[in-house]
């Protein structure tokens, strides 16, 4: 590295003194920053934040990463704040406005957020504690080396102190610490990282005052509904215009034709996703009355080429696909065909299908958007006011579809009423851009419930035909997956196959992977752990299966699969680690009594699953009655993901991914007819309600791994779990999800 | 088009509505009191829970014609104090997550309180039925509403 790049990088960092005395320490590229630059210092991504402190004493942290209830707004200024030695309490948080110019990737997904940004949060903190300390050796004539940052001041070791807001005017006149001089805070003297601390927003959200994208109301704002084509694809000719604009309430509406511009999107795996589907939007004065006159409308659609997915067929096809057993392999395996024909193992066939799910995030998706007319050649411009997991994107949608250039759009990011991946696709927001342009209003478009449901990109269905072998020793002889899921143009769509990384066959020598992929047109998107939640529920199932079949221990079997302990990507710390996965392993059936003695109709069943660089094991422990009314009593469940920031904020994901997990496997399922989505509401789509929850004890081990990310790794283990102890409970086997549809009633 | 008078958190109003307009969008669009949500418009998943007279009723649902007592909404459910004894502990007990569904959680868990001050698990469990935590934030709600509970209780034998 030159002279001049470091020179270049020091720039990165900026400091304001503010009026009145105040310090602004910024991560900003005032200019177009390198790749050369962004990546040997701090990659882009991971510039996100400033840290101001004003004289008297009031730290203020920005957060720019969106919240949707992982926590990240809080969890992410903990670490700011622990490396400055600031006071929690002296700390306010702000979520910054949409300028990835200035904070980089300002996106929620694939719990990265903690992996991505922790390392840019702690030089944050570090280096306005060295500025404040620098402040503070002047102001005391005293040396810098005696000097600590510790409860927002600057302790000298004499006892003799100066506040943070004390220092303030001064620390600002400091030189930026060469980021790579900055040394960081044992851990083991921490005093925010680790403890349990509440959500930045609670009040704001226990009060009701009004935090979300569909809470925003703009001045001269109509209210909007669309409605697109039930089967994907297909576009609007007419409809009732004359009756829909006669109803009380109604100012406008309108037919919009499909536009794919709007899908562009430089993420590759959004493509495609944000387009215009063709419909009609009705545009009046205020919510009700627009979902009334959208259930008056009377659609002529074309469906030329539309969507005519059919759940049962696709069914019936996939068993088809499995019997002649071919697709493309993944993994041969050493002798898997010898082992399963061998006469001494005993070898094990089952079928397993899982459905397709909905995200119905609880605020259903609505975006509002204000297009205005550029005024004496000035050019048009658009404020966007949305829920969104990647908020820039809305800005490239803008560019494409309206040809707005992305200093002309604005676009406020607001809290996310639920995320879990649906809000990573902006095509809600599409539509009310597209509605407002061409009613030259500003417009609030609310999904309605069916909206929400019916255009949803959903968690994808599909099926996997398993075989194993054990040998007269009772060990584990051959695995043979054949995974048959859905693909677009030819693409494996989001959560569909199967990845290199996966289980078992990761860790097994002879486990051959075959997988056939079947044309699909149903929307389909990323869904809280995309891919995993649903093999886990397969592959944890059916190993237990072959446990069974070995006339084997569960816990035993599954760690003798791990053994010996090892990365398996050797370098990787983001890999599976075997070792670490016989501890979670391990910690779990501790923690649950693994093997206790239970009541008739009661039973335990185990699962571990890796994802998101996250190991986790859980216990559920289940009674099912003769009438196979189940309920699940109690979950444990055993996490590393390395040292936790927030123990509060972790321990609610995991909770929350144990209920979601429930919800789901026992209650959810999506189906098509014709093209058309079957479920309209709650009333056909439900989700768990209080009284199903059952305890769950977390417990985490704090490797000495670098902290990941938690919104989604509890999750893909759950499903397997409950099986697998209704099967300890009862004698059967359930290889398809939900259990609803198996007869198995959730209580 | 007709007019309605309402009384929401103490305040009277008067709005110019369809008859047939559910008290939630009167609430939400005409009234801006954007604490109440909306999350299916059919009664089944509880964000848009109010209070009427006290009792704990789905303003989806609700014709603002029908509405014949005083409303309370989110916003006013702490009255005159500071925060309601459920709205700290919602805090105190770090339970939401997204947030979403907080607010129709805490008027279904108020108006059972208002009944039962020393509720048992299974007595939450029939009082908030009706509300849907997506984010599957249960397990604290329990905590919080015996928390709030034992605060209502302390309070009662303060007085005796
Ligand atoms: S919005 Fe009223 S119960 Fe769902
Ligand atoms: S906190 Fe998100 S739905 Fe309850």
């Amino acid at each position: 590295m030159n002279a001049r790049g470091r020179m270049s990088r020091r720039e990165l960092l900026k400091v304001t003194a503010l009026a009145g005395g105040g310090l602004m320490l910024e991560l900003s590229l005032n200019r177009p920053a390198t790749a050369e630059e962004l990546s040997t210092l701090l990659s882009s991504r991971e510039l996100n934040a400033y840290i101001r402190i004003a004289p008297d004493g009031e730290i203020t942290i920005y957060s720019s990463i969106p919240e949707m209830g992982q926590g990240v707004k809080t969890a992410l200024p903990m670490i700011v704040a622990e490396e400055m030695g600031a006071r929690w309490e002296d700390v306010k948080i702000i979520q910054a406005p949409i300028d990835e110019s200035r904070f980089g990737l300002q996106g929620a997904g694939g719990s990265t957020s903690i992996p991505n940004n922790i390392g840019a949060m702690r030089r944050m903190g570090a280096s306005a504690r060295e500025m404040l300390i620098g402040a503070a050796a002047l102001l005391m004539e005293v040396d810098r080396a005696d000097l600590d940052a510790r409860d927002s001041r600057v302790v000298h070791r004499s006892g003799e102190s100066r506040t943070f807001g004390q220092l303030a005017a001064l620390a600002a006149e400091q030189p930026v610490p060469d980021p790579e001089m900055l040394s960081f805070k044992d851990p083991r003297s921490y005093t925010i990282i680790g403890t349990a601390v509440g959500g930045v927003d609670n009040l704001v959200i226990a009060t009701g005052q009004s935090e979300f994208g569909i809470d925003v109301d703009v001045p001269g704002m109509k209210y909007a509904s669309y409605t697109s084509c039930p089967r994907v694809g297909g576009k609007a000719i007419r409809f009732n215009e004359a009756e829909i604009k006669g109803l009380p309430g109604i100012a406008d509406a309108f037919i919009l034709a499909p536009d794919d511009r709007a899908g562009r999107a430089s993420m590759g795996f959004l493509n495609g996703l944000a387009a215009l589907r063709g419909g009609v939007a009705i545009v009046g004065d205020d919510s009700w009355s627009v979902f009334e006159a959208k259930r008056r409308l009377d659609v002529k659609w074309d469906t030329t080429g539309a969507s005519d997915d059919d759940w049962s067929r696709m069914v019936e096809q996939a068993k088809g696909v499995a019997r002649k057993g071919n697709g493309e392999t993944l993994a041969a395996g050493v002798s898997v065909d010898e082992a399963l024909a061998d006469p001494e193992n005993r070898v094990h066939e089952a079928f397993y299908q899982f459905p397709y799910v909905a995200h119905v995030c609880m605020e259903p998706m609505n975006c509002t958007a204000a297009y205005r007319k550029g005024q004496g050649g000035e050019p048009d411009t658009l404020e966007v006011w949305l829920g969104s997991q990647f908020p820039a994107q809305v800005k490239e949608i803008a560019q494409n579809m309206l040809g707005l250039a992305p200093e002309n759009v604005i676009v406020n990011p607001k809290r996310l009423g639920g995320g879990f991946g649906r809000r990573a696709v902006h095509d809600f927001a599409t539509e009310a851009m597209a509605i407002s342009h061409r009613a030259g209003v500003p417009v609030k478009l609310t999904w309605t419930r069916p909206d929400d449901i019916h255009n949803d990109l959903f968690r994808v269905g599909g099926f996997e035909n398993m075989k194993g072998a054990v040998n007269p020793d009772g060990k584990l002889a051959a695995w043979d997956q054949h995974y048959i899921g859905f693909a677009k143009g030819g693409k494996p769509v989001i959560g569909s196959g199967l990845r290199g990384n996966e289980l078992p066959q990761s860790v097994m020598k002879n486990a051959r992977v075959r997988q056939t992929m079947v044309d699909v047109a149903t929307r389909c998107g990323a869904w809280r752990a995309p891919g995993s939640n649903t093999n886990a529920f397969v592959e944890q199932s059916f190993l237990h299966e072959l446990a069974v079949l070995a006339g084997r221990d569960h816990v035993e079997f599954l760690l003798e699969q791990m053994e010996p302990r090892r990365w398996v990507t050797e370098g990787n710390v983001n890999a599976l680690n075997t070792g670490r996965a016989m501890d979670v392993i391990r910690l779990v059936a501790e923690k649950a009594s693994w093997g206790k003695e239970m009541p008739e109709g009661s039973g335990q069943g185990m699962a571990f699953y890796f994802c998101h660089a996250a190991h986790v094991a859980e216990v559920a422990e289940v009674t099912v009655d003769a009438d196979r009314n189940f309920r699940v009593d109690k979950v444990t469940v055993a996490v590393d993901v390395g040292p936790i920031i927030n123990m509060s904020g972790a321990i609610g994901q995991v909770q929350g991914a144990v209920v979601d997990g429930l919800s789901t496997m026992a209650l959810q399922q999506i189906t098509m007819k014709d093209g058309v989505i079957q479920q309209d509401n709650f009333h056909q789509y439900p989700v768990m309600r209080i009284g199903s929850t059952p305890a769950i004890d977390v417990h985490f081990i704090q490797s000495d791994n670098p902290s990941t990310g938690l919104g989604e790794p509890a999750l893909p283990p759950l499903a397997p779990a409950v099986t697998n102890a209704i099967f300890a409970a009862t004698g059967i086997r359930i290889r398809s999800m939900p259990l609803s549809a198996e007869g198995f009633n959730l209580v | 088009m007709s007019r309605f008078k309402l009384t929401v958190n103490g305040e009277l109003q008067e709005v110019d509505v369809s008859p047939d307009m559910p008290l939630l969008w009167v609430l939400r669009d005409k009234l801006k009191l954007m604490g109440t949500k909306f999350g299916c418009g059919i009664a089944q998943c509880g964000a848009c829970t109010v209070h009427l007279d006290g009792a704990a009723v789905r303003s989806c649902t609700l014709p603002v014609s029908a509405v014949t007592g005083a409303v309370t909404t989110i916003e006013g459910l702490a009255g005159t104090g500071d925060l309601h004894p459920l709205q700290a502990a919602w805090i105190e007990h770090d339970v939401p997550q997204c947030g979403y569904c907080q607010a129709g959680q805490i008027m279904s868990a108020a108006a059972l309180l208002a009944t039962n001050s020393r509720p048992a698990d299974e007595d939450i469990d029939a009082a908030l039925a009706g509300n849907y935590c997506r984010c599957g934030t249960y397990v604290r709600i329990r905590k919080a509403v015996h928390t709030a509970a034992s605060f209502y209780n302390a309070d009662a034998g303060d007085q005796g």
